[in-house]
C-alpha cells in the first residue's frame, strides 16, 4: 500500500515537472510550427539564473525574477533569431534551435563551470511536511505540485476565457486569417515564445532545486518533453497535463514494480525463460525506454495524440 | 604597434600546426601520457577532475627533476564521452601522435575496450607498444580471466573493497536485511555479485531484500527507487554508485528520511555537495584514501590542489601513487621505453603516505592499505566546499586485501 501511494505521489510530482516543460514547448510548436529543441535549454537557464540571483536577492525574488529574465531572452531570441530564420522553412528553424541548444549549453559550461552547483531550495521549504508510514515528504515537492497545478489553471482560463487566449486561439489554428483581421501576428507570435520560455524557465528554477543543477540537466529532460508534447497532442493544454502525468506514472510505477519482462509476458500467455538475456531483464531497467515506445506508438496509431486537435 | 593582416594570422596558424604535428619523438622531449576519459556530458565533472589530478602530480614531479634522465611528463586530454567505441577512437587518436602511455579510470567497459585495443595494438606493433595505466576501473577481470601484460591497476578492485565492506558488515549482528543497487554496467553487476557471494560467506543470515541495476548516468530523481528500497525493509544499502548517481540516490533517500546505512565505494567522490546533511554517520565508504587519514603528511598537498582548483578536491590519491610509480620505473630504468617501464612495474615496491605499496608481479594489481570511512560533520579536512568530510573506522593493511587470482599472463617474448 505504502509503495502505492509512494509511487503515485513520485509520478504525479514527476509528471507535474514535465508539464511544467511542455506547456510551454506546446504552446510553441502548435502555434508556430518550431519544434524548439532549445526549450530545455530555457528550463537549464532558469535555474542557474535563479542559483545567481537568489544567492543576492534571496529565493523568492529569484522564483519571480529568473523566469522573466528568461522569457526577455527567449523574446530576443525569437524577435533577432528566430523570426528571419522562419522565412527558410521549418529545417532552417529546426537547425536553429538546435545549434541554440548546444551554444546555450556551452555558455552555461563556460559561466557556471561543468560541475553541479550547489542551488537548493530555501531552508523553510526544505522541512518536511508531514510524514506518512515513517516517510518524511518535503514541503518543497508540495510546493512544485502546487505551482504546477496553479500554472496549468492560469494558463487554461488565459486561453479558454479572455481576448488574449481568444486571439491566440485564432492564430494557432488560422494565422492568415487572424493577420487579416488587424492582429499583430508577429507580435503574438513573439509573445508566445516569450511565454513559453518564461515557462520553462518556472519549471527550472523548481526543477533545479528539486534535482541538480549541472549542464546536462537540459539534455536528460529534453528528449521526454518531445514525448509529452506529442503524447498529448500538439497544442492541447489538457493533453500535455495528461500526458505529462501519464509517463511521469508509467515510469515510476515500472521502478517501483519487481517484475521481470518474462513474468509480464506470462501474463499474455507467452512463455519466456527467466534465466535467459531477455527474459531477466526487469521493468525497471526497461523504464527509461517506455516514454519513447509510448511515442513510437503514439504517432504509429494515433498521430493527433491524445488530444491534439489537429493531425499532426 | 603593427596591424597583423588576416593572412598573417593564418599563416602562422598553420605553421604552428604543422609544428606540432611533428613526431615528437626526440630524446629529451617530453614523455606524454593520453588521458581518455569523458571531458564532457553527465559525467564529465569526474573526468575533468581526474585529468586536474594528473596535471597536478605531472608538475610535481617535473617540479621535482622530471623522469629518464630530466624528461618531463606532459599529460594531453582526450575526451572519450564515456564511451567505449568512442574510447578506441581517442586511442588510435594517440597513438598516431606517438604518445605511449595511456590512462583512464571512469567505466569499466571503457577499459575492457581499451585493455582489448591495447592488447592487439601491441601484438601488431611489439616495437611501438603502449601501456594502460588504470587508476580506477575497477572489474576484476582485469587481472584474473582478462589480465593482459600491458594493463597495471592502481585502484583496489571491486571484489578487494567488497571483502573488506562485508569484513565490516559481519559483526554487525543486528544487521539483517540489506539491499544491494547498482548502475547497469558490467562493475555493477560485478559489485552486485561479489556482494551477494560474500555476504552469503561471511553473514548467511542477512537477507537480500533487493538487487537492482538503474540505467547508467541517465537518472535524475531517485525517488521511486528510494521508495522500492524502503518498502524492501532494508537495513542497509550497499551501492557502487559513482558520479553524479551517487549523489542523487544519497540526496533521495535523505530528502524522504531515509536513513539507513550506505555501504559505497564512492561516496567521498566528487559532487557530494548535493548529498546534504542527512548523509552525516550513515554514508560509508570504501577507499585507498580521504583526505582525513591521519599522519600521512600530505595535508599541504591536500590544500596546495584546493587553492589551484577552487570547486575540487584531492581525491584520487591512487594518482599519486601511480604517477610515483611510473616516475621511479623510469627514474630507475633510466627510459620511456614501454616494454622496459612495464618490466619495471611488474613487482615494484615503493613507500607511499599510507603505507607500502607493491604492483603484484602475476596480475598487475596494486596492493596497498584500505580505509573504511563515515561521512562526519567534525573534520579537519571537508570536501565539496560543504561542512562534512570522511574519517576513518578501520584501517586495512594491504596483505589483507590481497585475494587469489585467476590470471594467467601472457608476457611478451624478449
Amino acid at each position: 500500500m505504502e509503495t502505492i501511494v509512494f509511487s503515485a505521489l513520485n509520478g504525479v510530482l514527476y509528471g507535474l515537472l514535465l508539464f511544467m516543460l511542455a506547456s510551454g514547448l506546446t504552446l510553441i510548436f502548435s502555434m508556430m510550427g518550431v519544434l524548439n529543441f532549445a526549450h530545455a535549454s530555457f528550463y537549464m537557464l532558469g535555474a542557474y539564473l535563479a542559483f545567481t540571483l537568489g544567492a543576492s536577492v534571496g529565493f523568492w525574488a529569484a522564483l519571480v525574477l529568473a523566469p522573466l529574465l528568461v522569457g526577455l531572452l527567449g523574446a530576443g531570441v525569437e524577435r533577432f533569431g528566430l523570426r528571419h530564420v522562419h522565412r527558410n522553412g521549418h529545417v532552417a528553424e529546426l537547425l536553429f534551435t538546435f545549434g541554440l541548444a548546444y551554444l546555450i549549453e556551452e555558455v552555461v559550461k563556460l559561466v557556471w563551470g561543468k560541475n553541479p552547483v550547489p542551488y537548493v531550495p530555501p531552508a523553510l521549504l526544505q522541512k518536511p511536511l508531514f510524514t506518512l508510514w515513517e516517510t518524511q515528504y518535503p514541503s518543497f515537492k508540495i510546493f512544485m505540485m502546487v505551482v504546477a497545478i496553479a500554472m496549468f489553471v492560469a494558463l487554461w482560463l488565459l486561453l479558454k476565457r479572455t481576448r488574449v487566449g481568444l486571439i491566440v486561439q485564432a492564430s494557432l489554428t488560422h494565422p492568415h486569417m487572424a493577420g487579416h483581421l488587424g492582429h499583430n501576428v508577429p507580435l503574438i507570435f513573439m509573445s508566445v515564445f516569450a511565454v513559453g520560455c518564461a515557462l520553462a524557465g518556472l519549471a527550472g528554477v523548481i526543477g533545479g532545486a528539486l534535482l541538480i543543477t549541472d549542464p546536462a540537466m537540459a539534455l536528460t529532460l529534453g528528449p521526454i518533453v518531445f514525448v509529452v508534447v506529442v503524447v498529448g497532442g500538439m497544442g492541447s493544454l489538457s493533453g500535455a497535463f495528461v500526458a505529462s502525468l501519464l509517463i511521469g506514472l508509467v515510469q515510476t510505477f515500472a521502478v517501483a514494480v519487481d517484475a521481470s519482462l518474462s513474468d509480464l509476458l506470462a501474463r499474455f500467455g507467452i512463455a519466456l525463460s527467466n534465466r535467459s538475456d531477455l527474459g531477466r531483464i526487469t521493468l525497471a531497467q526497461v523504464a527509461p525506454m517506455l516514454p519513447f515506445l509510448l511515442l513510437v506508438l503514439m504517432l504509429i496509431f494515433r498521430p493527433r495524440g491524445l488530444m491534439g486537435t489537429r493531425e499532426g | 604597434m603593427t596591424k597583423l593582416t588576416r593572412r598573417q594570422i593564418v599563416g602562422s596558424g598553420l605553421a604552428m600546426a604543422a609544428l606540432s604535428g611533428l613526431p615528437a619523438r626526440a630524446q629529451g622531449g617530453p614523455v606524454r601520457i593520453a588521458y581518455i576519459d569523458p571531458l564532457s556530458g553527465f559525467m564529465a565533472p569526474v573526468g575533468d577532475s581526474g585529468l586536474a589530478h594528473l596535471q597536478f602530480e605531472a608538475e610535481r614531479i617535473n617540479a621535482a627533476g622530471g623522469v629518464a634522465g630530466g624528461r618531463k611528463l606532459e599529460i594531453v586530454g582526450f575526451d572519450n564521452k564515456l564511451n567505449p567505441q568512442e574510447s578506441i577512437v581517442q586511442l588510435e587518436k594517440a597513438i598516431d601522435q606517438g604518445i605511449r602511455y595511456i590512462t583512464q579510470g571512469n567505466g569499466s567497459s571503457v577499459a575492457a575496450a581499451l585493455i582489448d585495443a591495447v592488447e592487439k595494438h601491441n601484438a601488431r606493433n611489439p616495437k611501438d607498444a603502449v601501456v594502460f595505466l588504470n587508476y580506477a576501473a575497477v572489474d576484476p577481470a582485469f587481472t584474473n580471466d582478462k589480465c593482459s601484460f600491458w594493463h597495471f591497476r592502481f585502484d583496489a578492485d571491486s571484489d578487494m573493497k567488497m571483502s573488506a565492506l562485508t569484513d565490516f558488515i559481519k559483526p554487525q549482528t543486528d544487521l539483517k536485511r540489506i539491499y544491494i543497487i547498482g548502475q547497469d554496467y558490467s562493475f555493477g553487476k560485478a559489485v552486485a555479485d561479489a556482494a551477494v557471494k560474500m555476504l552469503a560467506a561471511k553473514r548467511p543470515d542477512i537477507q537480500i531484500v533487493g538487487n537492482e541495476l538503474h540505467p547508467l548516468a541517465r537518472v535524475r530523481d531517485f525517488s521511486p527507487y528510494v521508495t522500492k528500497i524502503r518498502a524492501s525493509g532494508a537495513q542497509a544499502v550497499i551501492t557502487g554508485n559513482w558520479g553524479n548517481d551517487m549523489t542523487l540516490l544519497i540526496k533521495s533517500a535523505t530528502d524522504s528520511g531515509f536513513n539507513v546505512p550506505f555501504f559505497t565505494y564512492y561516496g567521498g567522490g566528487l559532487g557530494s555537495v548535493a548529498m546534504g546533511p542527512g548523509g552525516v554517520g550513515l554514508v560509508r565508504q570504501i577507499s585507498e584514501w580521504h583526505s582525513n587519514v591521519e599522519g600521512t603528511g600530505l595535508d599541504d598537498t591536500v590544500r596546495k590542489f584546493k587553492a589551484r582548483h577552487s570547486d575540487n578536491d584531492f581525491f584520487y590519491f591512487r594518482i599519486k601513487v601511480m604517477m610515483d610509480f611510473l616516475a621511479k620505473a623510469m627514474n630507475d630504468s633510466k627510459s620511456a621505453d614501454p616494454l622496459a617501464i612495464a618490466n619495471a612495474l611488474e613487482g615494484m615496491e615503493m613507500k607511499i603516505a599510507t603505507g607500502t605499496a607493491t604492483m603484484r608481479k602475476d596480475n598487475h594489481q596494486l596492493i596497498q592499505p584500505l580505509f573504511l570511512s563515515t561521512l562526519s560533520d567534525n573534520v579537519k579536512f571537508t570536501i565539496d566546499n560543504t561542512k562534512f568530510g570522511f574519517k576513518t573506522d578501520l584501517k586495512i593493511e594491504g596483505k589483507d586485501t590481497s585475494m587469489a587470482s585467476t590470471c594467467q599472463m601472457k608476457r611478451p617474448a624478449a
